[in-house]
């Protein structure tokens, strides 16, 4: 295994990997997992930042991350491990982490400051919203205060709480408003107080989550200090099976390198599955990276992202892409033809598991919903799945539409090969709950009342992204995480099941 | 555990102590954070000399906060310690059972719920596998100054409320394998808690709640007294010049990218 960076001709320095793909025993995987700790190639020691003058350092190709940093923090060339200041394009916020930052932003500039460029903050109220708790509605008040006082460009707006459809700003799940608000760009930096904002990834742009803290920072200044993550590259090729969606694809990498294999790392992701994925599916991809303690996720832009994008967004952007000889720490190359569908198992995203060795796994309710598992792409998926069986489900149902656009499109789009039907016809058809206000909602528990909440200890398949111990309420709920496909085939077994029963 | 019953008598003495502290410096502002962040490490450690109990009858010692003025003066780092029993935790903590979602409604930087924040600390972790809770019941700070962990501390959600909650709970670090980024990202950004990582995988296992160590950042260096195993402790890093500076902001005043508060 190469160990040592050969800084002018190798691209890869790390060992090229092929995945495991045949279906793996928890033991092996055990094994695996503790193996894989020290397998992975280590990369050259992380490096203060030289002048080129005095380190007279060859100019190296770049990966698309590294472009990125490097074009936001105004040098021509960057190496992993190097701390830059960056310019931000685009801040966000939202109700839970929106007014702590706030906070800090009055604090630290002085309750008088105004925020660097009104129209680079998107402020979008949608955790916890559609709650009787008073601190939580309070908190959406403190957004408004301050957009009002700071006359801040974008913020998504809720006051009617009975009615989500009498608000007209409101939009729901922040990360799926920001791309289809048209705040998502190729080559852009974009920081969000939330783990997910890895999301917009999918755009080709650098895309990850801060705390309070910076956010505030960021807010004055418009810049963050940032460490340039190396990269680690996945090659998906292979043509898409027709029963499996993006949420496999990052599950299986996800219990591949651990919930710790990427940390402080970018992942990318290319081959010509990736190029064959609508914008949603890649960004369930991007969404998941941190669940791999990822700093970011990358797709490389294409026609595929220039397309959603022309009707969404008037401003200029230019994409990168890694260069030919860009070097990445590792290279996974998965062929997803081999796949089957996947669930990641109580109480880990990468407690991975085939769908079909789970069959016997009784549930009590499933959940589609969230910024990875409730977007429109997500919901037709399940439809079909709904569709192609014309049973009703056996166990409580539950439809969170990310956002009002997706809640429409749910009830507007006609399902492909149902003559006509939406998803909401068919869902009611099937028996699931009536599609809910589109917000977070119970993927992270919140608030006691929260729809769909976990309030006690049952066995759910989720669309979500976390299944930690009380990640939907309970401390004792058990969560499978698993793609509408497989969620909505075990919504109507009443047990874990794949979704190739339905299917084919 | 006779330890923790007297880490516990011993904290119920504190919160007073530390809200007089606290308050008094207050200046009523609404939506201020409090004026007890933003403290250097180094500074809040200085300021609150400790007493190293003898083996026979450990006691901890609450560590005042003092709501000095920012970093001002920088203090040597080498007589920084930390002591007191331990809090003993495996690999993947993540946020919610750090601060479970339902409790952050609450904003760090008002400061009633700041504290409230801290009460709610690891309350998150299953029962089951965590029999000692981190904060004794009835209680609002923890006995335990000090967190040991495993792997990737810290993982799951960006929310900058699990630093602040063990920070707030009257944790002054963690001494773990490794770190989640965004985590460790926080803590140094907002100095609630040290993030220190330990050279030995799989410490967490030689120790249990309830030991009483010691953490010489000085030294990199844990003492488990208890056991009486003595660990290596990684320097900090590239974290170093941020955490030395006072956090984020104190560091780009510093390095001059923007200037002190106006008011």
């Amino acid at each position: 295994m190469a160990s040592l960076l050969n800084a002018s001709s190798s691209a890869i320095f790390g060992a090229k990997k092929e995945l495991c793909v045949a279906p793996c025993s928890s033991m092996a995987h055990r094994s695996r997992r503790h193996a894989s700790n020290k397998v992975l190639a280590v990369m050259a020691p992380a490096q203060s930042p030289r002048t080129p003058s005095a380190s007279g350092s060859v100019k190296h190709a770049m990966t698309m991350t590294e472009k990125i940093l490097a074009r936001a923090s105004e040098k021509s060339h960057l190496e992993p491990g190097e701390n830059v200041w960056v310019n931000v394009d685009v801040l966000m916020t939202h109700d839970v982490c929106g007014p702590g930052t706030i906070g800090i932003f009055k604090k630290e500039f002085g309750q008088n400051a105004q925020v660097w460029d009104r129209e680079k903050i998107v402020i979008i109220p949608d955790h916890y919203i559609f709650t009787s708790d008073e601190r939580a509605n309070r908190n959406v008040d403190i957004l408004r205060d301050f957009c009002l006082e700071q006359n801040i460009k974008y913020f998504y707006d809720i006051i009617d709480l009975s009615n989500f459809k009498a608000n007209p700003d409101y939009k729901g799940v922040c990360h799926i408003a920001l791309a289809q608000e048209g705040h998502c760009r190729p080559g852009e930096v974009l920081l969000g107080t939330d783990s997910h904002t890895c999301n917009a990834g999918a755009f080709g742009q650098f895309a990850t989550g801060i705390g309070n803290t910076d956010a505030g920072f960021v807010m004055g200044t418009g810049k963050l200090l940032l460490k340039v993550p190396p990269t680690l590259r996945f090659v998906l090729d292979g043509e898409m099976p027709n029963y499996l969606l993006a949420k496999d694809l990052i599950l299986q990498i996800i219990g591949e390198i651990t919930v710790a294999g990427a940390t402080y790392k970018s992942m990318e992701f290319v081959g010509s599955t990736i190029q064959g994925l609508n914008m949603e599916e890649r960004m369930t991809l991007c969404n998941m990276v941190v669940e791999a303690g990822g700093k970011n996720g990358v797709v490389p832009a294409d026609e595929v992202t220039f397309k959603y994008l022309e009707d969404k967004t008037s401003k200029n952007f230019e994409p990168v892409y890694s260069d030919d000889n860009a070097r990445f720490i590792q290279e996974y190359r998965i062929d997803v033809s081999k796949l089957e569908p996947l669930v990641a198992k109580p109480h880990s995203p990468d407690n991975r598991a085939l769908a079909r060795e789970c069959k016997d796994v009784k549930i009590d309710r499933v959940y589609i919903g969230s910024c990875t598992g409730g977007k429109t792409e997500d919901f037709l998926a399940a439809a079909k799945v709904f569709l192609a069986s014309g049973k009703r489900v056996k166990v409580p149902t539950f439809l969170v539409p990310a956002t009002q656009k997706v809640w429409m499109d749910i009830y507007s789009l006609p399902v492909p090969g149902s003559g006509g039907k939406t998803c909401s016809q068919i869902f009611e058809e099937a028996g699931c709950d009536t599609p809910a206000s589109p917000s977070c909602g119970a993927c992270l528990g919140g608030p006691r009342d929260t729809y769909a909440r976990m309030n006690d200890p049952q066995v759910c398949v989720s669309t979500t992204n976390r299944n930690f111990p009380g990640r939907m309420g309970h401390k004792e709920g058990q969560i499978y995480l698993a793609s509408p496909y497989t969620a909505a085939a075990s919504a109507l077994s009443g047990y874990v099941t794949d979704p190739r029963d339905f299917l084919m | 555990m006779a330890t923790t019953a007297m880490a516990a008598a011993a904290i119920s003495a504190t919160p007073s102590t530390v809200k007089n502290s606290f308050y008094a410096c207050n200046n009523h502002a609404p939506f201020l954070s409090s004026c007890r962040p933003r403290l250097s490490f180094h500074h809040r450690l200085s300021s609150s000399p400790l007493t190293l109990p003898s083996l026979s009858a450990p006691k901890y010692s609450p560590i005042h906060r003092h709501c000095a003025a920012s970093a001002s003066s920088k203090v040597d780092a080498s007589i920084a310690n930390f002591h007191g029993p331990c809090y003993v935790l495996g690999d993947n903590i993540d946020t919610d059972q750090i601060i479970p979602a339902e409790y952050l409604t609450l904003v760090p930087s008002k400061p009633d719920e700041y504290e409230k924040l801290g009460s709610y600390a690891f309350i998150g972790l299953p029962s089951a596998a965590y029999s000692t809770p981190f904060i004794a019941s009835g209680a609002t700070k923890t006995g335990f100054p000090i967190i040991i962990a495993g792997a990737n501390f810290g993982c799951g959600s960006s929310r900058e409320h699990a630093p602040v909650a063990l920070g707030a709970a009257g944790s002054r670090a963690v001494i773990a394998e490794s770190y989640a980024r965004i985590f460790f990202r926080n803590s140094v950004a907002t100095g609630e808690i040290y993030p220190v990582e330990c050279e030995r995988v799989g410490l967490w296992k030689e120790c249990t709640t309830g030991d009483i160590v010691t953490v010489e950042l000085g030294e990199n260096r844990l003492i488990n007294h208890t056991t009486g195993k003595e660990y290596k402790l990684k320097p900090i890093g590239d974290a170093g010049p941020v955490i030395e500076a006072g956090g984020i902001f104190a560091y780009a005043r510093k390095t001059g990218m923007i200037a002190a508060p106006s008011n």
